[in-house]
């Protein structure tokens, strides 16, 4: 037993040194950031112990006329718990922590074999005020608890004794709730949750000037560290895009209720995807969660705010992150070259109600482990040394763009053959375009 | 070989079994966060104190089953960053066993005790509930209820009493809410909370001894889960409210006085040796 002891540490200790981080993450050049998905909303969610401060954000491209939220909420809100956010906020949080393509330039083999030691890159408008409307309110159950016009939108604070009144007074003042969407109110209602509903004021949205919807803000206390996405499904046409942007203290969030799965990292792909990346990364999405039966959730990035490397963006200023929401940063000692104890994450999932039928529910781990979702194009070289180490390189190259289709197709689902051609990776001479000169071939 | 029947009797065979081949899934298949050196690191912690705490007892023989069953649901629950805390926690596990005793008897389920007491006292150890796929999970269920069969265990009484409330409690709270039945199914569809069940909960050294003082153990365990999870909105409350409800059970054996448990197959070797006192010991520490 003792012998197995000691084969079993053994065994540990070789493990765990083998676990070194890579420092040197590539060149930067594509990204693939959250405009690529149709139907997309955007969240953010800052949490700390019990404080939440949520963003949201939507594509919204319709008449602001036929805007309207419905949310729930843990708790009552005041005025002051409510705020409009730029949108350049999320789109700069969502450049940062896109999922990326880098690239590396592979030297002479003929140098790196003479110099053996140098180490090589690894690789709304709301009728209100009137009197009979409250008295119908009443009669439906209906409580509006606050009123406010924030920005350029109208919001109330609705609680309700009966989820078949609440769904009447919405469809009744304007909201296009789907029938049928009581039996989910009902169950927020039970759990003495609260209904902010949000429609666009039109008066104010012009005189702001504003051609777009800016992302809602709202900040509360509360225990639950979740998003309701059950309401949005009532009668959603087809899955539905969410990102979640989690910033937090201590490290990682994850979902509790549902598995959070690593995005495949690292691949690396042929050369062609270079001009591609967007329709690349949409695939390998749709194809990652085909695979894991749409039932889990992914994480795109986690990483320390403070830094990136390679930067898709840069990181955001202790200001920007202030405006998110983020209230544990010191006002006093102005940080410009980036905050201190911010940790995000970047979750994001394809749901419908068959897949997903439950709330989204969350904790926050202390895993400070850096995670990014990052692609590797790898430039041949292409000199014409001829020593032996460049002759091996060479016969090496085929094997390589041969593996680099495979990936490609086995992460996007893209046909194989179709992936070979477009690297003119024929059978047999398996020689790319931009590999070897054409001229290389004439005399060899 | 001296004994080589009883091994077999032995339920905790089986559940080594079940849970070496989960975790083997679980690292080759799913993502868990774990690799060969830490599972590795948390099982031969947990040996080396069970043999450790062998030696310093004066206990006859060395079993290292019980340890190897602690050490591998530290695998598949607990998650750090930190090799230190990942030792620390295999140890605090274990040791808990010949510490933490009052009666003889020790007071907590020592995984759980020692993911609990790390969970709360560092804040840089997690458990990750969701971690499972489906197919993984009905693979383990079916391994689970095998489990029952086989072993025709003495106190699986424990867990069907504790699935019975929990059920009752998740399916009660979607009927009050008007939820559709997918969402309890959903709550339900966790290895955490099979490993729970099957091998935490039901562990027969740290239960009441008596089958009322189990059932009524076992719904209070069940309440404080739901609690955990409905009032106060917190993840992990099955292994929290196990902790905490564990002290309770000596005061259960007080009220309701029964006969100790013994594992099958657990005394043959010490019998063999020197009958009465090494059963004894066997008894207190296995």
């Amino acid at each position: 037993m003792r012998r197995l002891l000691v084969a079993v540490l053994a065994t540990a200790a070789l493990a765990t040194a083998a676990g070194t981080a890579l420092a040197f993450c590539g060149f930067y050049v594509a990204k693939a950031d959250a405009k690529l998905f149709n139907q997309a909303s955007q969240v953010v969610l800052v949490r700390d112990a019990d404080r939440t401060v949520l963003t949201m954000a939507n594509d919204f491209k319709g008449d602001p006329k036929e805007f309207a939220i419905v949310i729930p909420v843990p708790t009552f809100l005041q005025r002051e718990q409510i705020h409009i956010a730029e949108r350049a906020l999320l789109d700069h949080l969502d450049a940062y922590s896109a999922p990326r393509l880098v690239e590396y330039f592979d030297e002479n083999p003929c140098q790196r074999y003479l110099e053996k030691a140098m180490a090589a890159p690894v690789p709304e408008g709301v009728a209100g005020g009137a009197l009979g409307r409250s008295a119908r309110d009443r009669s439906l159950g209906v409580t509006i608890e606050a009123r406010y016009t924030v920005g350029e939108y109208d919001i109330l604070i609705l609680s309700a004794k009966e989820s078949n009144g609440l769904e009447t007074w919405l469809i009744e003042n304007g909201y296009r709730i789907p029938h049928g969407a009581y039996r989910v109110l009902g169950g927020y209602l039970k759990q003495g949750m609260r209904f902010f509903v949000a429609k666009v004021n039109l008066k104010e949205q012009s005189k702001l000037g504003f051609t777009y919807l800016r992302p809602i803000q709202v900040a509360y206390e509360s225990p639950k560290f979740m998003l309701p996405i059950r309401l949005g499904m009532v009668n959603a046409n087809g899955p539905q895009e969410l990102f979640v942007y989690a910033l937090t203290r201590q490290g990682r969030v994850e979902t509790t209720n549902y598995r959070t799965v690593r995005l495949p990292s690292d691949a690396e792909v042929p050369l062609f995807v270079k001009d591609e990346f967007a329709s690349f990364y949409k695939s390998l999405f749709s194809q990652q969660v085909k695979r894991q039966d749409m039932r889990t959730v992914f994480l795109e990035y986690a990483w320390d705010m403070a830094w990136c490397d390679p930067c898709s963006a840069d990181p955001l200023s202790a200001d920007e992150l202030r405006q998110l929401g983020v209230f544990w940063l010191d006002r006093g000692g102005d940080n410009p070259s980036g905050a201190q104890n911010v940790f995000l994450t970047r979750l994001h999932l394809r749901y419908d109600s068959e897949h997903f039928p439950e709330d989204l529910s969350f904790q926050q781990t202390a895993d400070r482990q850096n995670f990014q979702g990052r692609f590797i194009l790898r430039h041949p070289w292409t000199g014409s040394d001829r020593c032996e180490a460049a002759q091996t390189y060479r016969r090496g190259l085929p094997k390589r763009f041969e593996q680099q289709a495979e990936t490609l197709a086995s992460l996007t689902g893209w046909d194989v053959n179709k992936i070979r051609s477009k690297m003119n990776l024929k059978a047999g001479t398996t020689v790319p375009a931009d590999g070897d000169p054409w001229w290389k071939k004439i005399w060899n | 070989m001296h004994g080589s029947r009883s091994w077999m009797r032995d339920p905790r065979v089986y559940q080594i079994l079940v849970l070496a081949s989960l975790l083997a899934y679980g690292v080759f298949a799913l993502d868990f966060e774990i690799g060969a050196g830490r599972a590795s690191l948390l099982v031969g912690t947990a040996l080396l104190t069970q043999l450790a705490f062998t030696r310093l007892w004066h206990l006859p023989a060395f079993d290292p089953k019980s340890a190897l069953i602690s050490g591998l649901s530290l695998c598949l629950l607990l998650r750090t960053n930190s090799a230190a805390l990942a030792i620390l926690a295999a140890a605090i596990t274990i040791a808990s066993k010949f510490v933490l005793r009052v009666r003889n008897k020790h007071v907590f389920n020592p995984t759980n005790f020692g993911l609990v007491a790390l969970m709360l006292a560092t804040g840089r150890v997690w458990v990750s509930p969701a971690q499972w796929g489906n197919a993984a999970f009905l693979g383990f269920l079916l391994a689970c209820l095998g489990g029952l069969v086989v072993n025709r265990a003495a106190r699986s009484d424990v867990t069907y009493a504790f699935l019975a409330f929990y059920l009752a409690i998740l399916f009660g709270r979607a009927l009050w809410l008007g939820q559709p039945m997918a969402i309890p199914l959903h709550q339900l569809a966790s290895g955490a909370f099979l490993i729970f069940t099957f091998f935490m909960i039901s562990d027969p050294k740290t239960t009441p001894d008596t089958r009322a003082g189990r059932i009524l153990f076992a719904l209070l365990v069940a309440l404080g889960a739901g609690c955990v999870h409905f009032v106060l909105y917190r993840p992990n409350g099955l292994l929290l409210s196990l902790a905490f409800l564990s002290p309770l059970v000596p005061l259960l054996d007080r009220l309701l006085p029964g006969e100790r448990y013994v594992w099958r197959g657990a005394s043959a070797v010490a019998r063999a040796v020197d009958p009465a006192p090494s059963l004894r010991e066997e008894r207190r520490f296995a």
